[in-house]
C-alpha cells in the first residue's frame, strides 16, 4: 500500500491546471503500490475545483484554509504541509515543479531531512523501492534515481503528466491550520499579473518561438499574432540570442540557461538550432521549424520543416490557424 | 555588509553530453567547466551590495573537487574578497546532502545575506538555496529578478507564471537569483592578477551519506527522423494536414 500526498497548486481561488497533472502522477504512483492518493489544497477560502479531485484519481481532498493561505506564503505553507505529513504516514509526496513547488518542496524536504527528486518527468515503483527519472543539463541526459528515504519527495515538471480521468469517490476532509497571522517572515505584498491571459512558455500547451531570424524586436509582433489565432493555448518564447540582445524579456526565453519545455507543439521560427536551445525544447511532443537555411541544426530535431522566408510563411499560416479556430 | 555566495563548479552550456563508463555521470573528458551562470548573478549583486554599502567583504562558498578552486578564482577575479572549497571527490546527486555541508560552513559566519544561484546548469535541482535557508532557519525568496534593500527589510520581485511576485523581506535572509537580476560584470586583468594571491581556503569535507541513489544516466531518447515538408508557403497546407492528421495536435 503505497499512500501518497499531492500537494497541490492554486490562485485566487481556483485550482491551476499543474494541480490535475500532479493528482494524475500522483495517481500512477499509487497505483504502482496499489495505494490511495490524497490531495493536499491549501487556500484561504474555498477553493474551486477541490471537490471535483475524485475525477483524477483522488481517493481524499483534504482542504487547510486560513486567511493567511490565500496567496502563497513560504513559511505558512511549508508548515502546514510539513504538518500533515508528520501527522500521516506517507511513502510519497509530490509537488508541481511550478514557481510555487521548486519555492516550497525543497523548503519541506530539508524540514523532514528526507531528499527532493525535482523536475520529474517519469515515476514508478520497482522491487519495493520508488524511483525517478529527470532530466539534467537540459534534457541532454536523463537522470533515473532512486528514493531511499521514507517519505521520498517528488516535483512533476509541467506539462508531462497529461490528466487523465480515473473517477474516484473521494472523500473530504478539512485539515487543522496553525499558521500565524502573517504566515511568515516572508510575505507577499503583491503579485504584479502579466498581459491579460498571457501563459507562461513553461506550461503552455503551444509555444511558438523566435530567434535571430525575426531581424528585429518590433517583428515579434507577427509570432504574437499566431500565438494568438492558437485561441488563447499558445505562449511567445525566445533564443538565448534574442533575449541577450535585449529584444524579449528573460522570462521567454527557452533553453539550457533559460527554460526546459514540453508543450504539446513547439514551433521554432527564425531559430537556427544552437545545441543550449535544443536542449531546453527536445521533448516537446510535436516540433516545428520555418527557417530559410535548410541546414540549420533545428531541422535534425524538427518533426516538420519548412525551408523558406518566415516573413511570408508566418502570417500566411497565423491566417490558416485562425480558420480553424474560427 | 557581510554576504556569502554559494557557487558550483558546472559544465559549460555548450557542452556535448556524454555518458561515463560507469553509466551514470558526465564523462568529463574534454568538457569545459564555468562557474555556474545563476550564481554569476549572486556573485555580481554581492559585489553592488558591498560597493553601495561602502564596506564589508563578499566570501563565495564551493562544494566541489579540487578544480573548483579555478571556479572559485574567477568569482575572486570578479572582486570577491576571500574563497572557501569545501573539498568532495565528488558533488552529490542528493541537493540536501550540498545544502547540509554548505549550511554547516555559513552557521556562524555571521552573514547579512546569502546568496546563491536559483539552480545549477547541470544538474537542475533548483533545491540547495531554499534548503540552505531553512536549515539555518532564516527566511529566503527564490528566483529573484529584482531587489531593493533598505535598512534591515528587503523587497524582492520574482517571476511566478503569468506574474511577478513582491515579496518583503527582514535581513539577514538567503537570495536566489535569476537572469535578469543584473549583468554580471567581466573580470579585468587586474581583478585576475589580485585573484591569485586572494584567501582560498581549502576543507576536506566528509558528506552524509543522503537518500537518493543515482541508478543510470542515459542519454534523451532519440526523436523520431523529423522531414521538411516543403518550401515556402507552399508548404503551409500539407504542414496544417499532418500536425491535425498523422501528429494529431491540431
Amino acid at each position: 500500500m503505497t499512500a501518497v500526498l499531492a500537494v497541490l497548486e492554486q490562485r485566487d481561488g481556483a485550482l491551476r491546471k499543474v494541480s490535475h497533472e500532479v493528482v494524475t502522477g500522483a495517481r500512477r504512483l499509487a497505483d504502482a503500490g496499489s495505494g490511495t492518493v490524497e490531495a493536499l489544497v491549501l487556500g484561504g477560502g474555498t477553493v474551486s475545483g477541490a471537490d471535483q479531485l475524485g475525477r483524477f484519481g483522488a481517493d481524499r481532498v483534504t482542504t487547510a484554509t486560513h486567511a493567511a493561505l490565500g496567496r502563497y506564503t513560504p513559511e505558512g505553507y511549508t508548515r502546514v504541509v510539513v504538518e500533515r505529513v508528520r501527522a500521516r504516514q506517507y511513502d510519497a509526496v509530490v509537488f508541481p515543479a511550478s514557481a510555487t513547488g521548486r519555492d516550497l518542496a525543497p523548503r519541506v524536504a530539508a524540514r523532514l531531512g528526507v531528499p527532493l527528486a525535482a523536475d520529474v518527468t517519469d515515476l514508478g515503483i520497482e522491487g519495493g523501492a520508488i524511483w525517478a527519472t529527470r532530466p539534467v543539463y537540459a534534457g541532454k541526459a536523463l537522470l533515473k534515481v532512486k528514493l531511499l528515504a521514507r517519505p521520498a519527495l517528488l516535483s512533476l515538471r509541467p506539462n508531462v503528466f497529461t490528466p487523465v480521468e480515473r473517477p474516484r469517490a473521494a472523500a473530504a476532509e478539512t485539515a487543522k491550520v496553525d499558521v500565524p497571522e502573517r504566515g511568515g517572515r516572508v510575505v507577499v505584498r503583491e503579485i504584479k499579473a502579466a498581459a491579460a491571459g498571457a501563459l507562461d512558455v513553461a506550461e503552455a500547451p503551444i509555444v511558438v518561438s523566435g530567434g535571430r531570424g525575426l531581424k528585429e524586436p518590433a517583428n515579434f509582433r507577427l509570432l504574437e499574432e499566431l500565438a494568438r489565432a492558437f485561441g488563447g493555448k499558445a505562449a511567445v518564447g525566445a533564443s538565448r540570442a534574442v533575449v541577450d540582445a535585449g529584444w524579449r524579456p528573460h522570462a521567454d526565453q527557452v533553453g539550457q540557461t533559460g527554460k526546459t519545455v514540453s508543450p504539446t507543439l513547439y514551433v521554432a521560427v527564425g531559430i537556427s538550432g544552437a545545441i543550449q536551445h535544443l536542449a531546453g525544447m527536445r521533448t516537446s511532443k510535436v516540433i516545428v521549424a520555418i527557417n530559410r537555411d535548410k541546414d540549420a541544426p533545428i531541422f535534425k530535431v524538427a518533426d516538420y520543416g519548412i525551408v523558406g522566408d518566415l516573413f511570408e510563411i508566418v502570417p500566411r499560416l497565423t491566417e490558416e490557424i485562425r480558420k480553424l479556430h474560427a | 555588509m557581510k554576504i556569502a555566495v554559494c557557487i558550483k563548479r558546472v559544465a559549460d552550456s555548450e557542452t556535448r553530453v556524454k555518458i561515463a563508463a560507469d553509466g551514470k555521470a558526465l564523462d568529463e573528458a574534454g568538457v569545459k567547466f564555468v562557474l555556474n551562470p545563476y550564481d554569476e548573478f549572486a556573485v555580481e549583486e554581492a559585489l553592488r551590495r558591498k560597493e553601495q554599502a561602502g564596506s564589508g567583504e563578499v566570501v563565495v562558498v564551493a562544494l566541489g573537487p579540487a578544480a573548483a578552486q579555478e571556479t572559485i578564482r574567477a568569482a575572486l577575479a570578479m572582486g570577491v574578497d576571500r574563497g572557501v572549497l569545501l573539498q568532495v571527490d565528488r558533488i552529490p546527486a542528493d541537493g540536501l546532502v550540498v545544502a547540509q555541508a554548505l549550511a554547516a560552513e555559513l552557521k556562524d559566519g555571521g552573514y547579512d545575506l546569502i546568496l546563491c544561484g536559483k539552480m545549477a546548469i547541470d544538474d537542475y535541482n533548483h533545491q540547495v538555496g531554499p534548503m540552505v535557508a531553512e536549515l539555518l532557519g532564516l527566511p529566503c525568496v527564490t528566483s529573484i529578478a529584482h531587489l531593493e534593500l533598505q535598512g534591515n527589510t528587503g523587497v524582492a520581485e520574482r517571476e511566478v507564471e503569468g506574474g511577478i511576485e513582491v515579496c518583503e523581506f527582514p535581513l539577514p535572509a538567503v537570495l536566489t537569483t535569476d537572469k535578469g537580476l543584473n549583468e554580471p560584470r567581466y573580470p579585468a586583468l587586474k581583478g585576475i592578477m589580485a585573484a591569485k594571491k586572494k584567501p582560498l581556503d581549502i576543507k576536506p569535507t566528509a558528506l552524509a551519506v543522503g537518500g537518493l541513489e543515482v541508478l543510470a544516466m542515459t542519454p534523451p531518447p532519440d526523436r523520431k527522423d523529423g522531414r521538411i515538408v516543403g518550401e515556402g508557403v507552399a508548404a503551409i497546407p500539407e504542414l496544417l494536414r499532418l500536425l491535425r492528421e498523422e501528429a494529431k495536435v491540431l
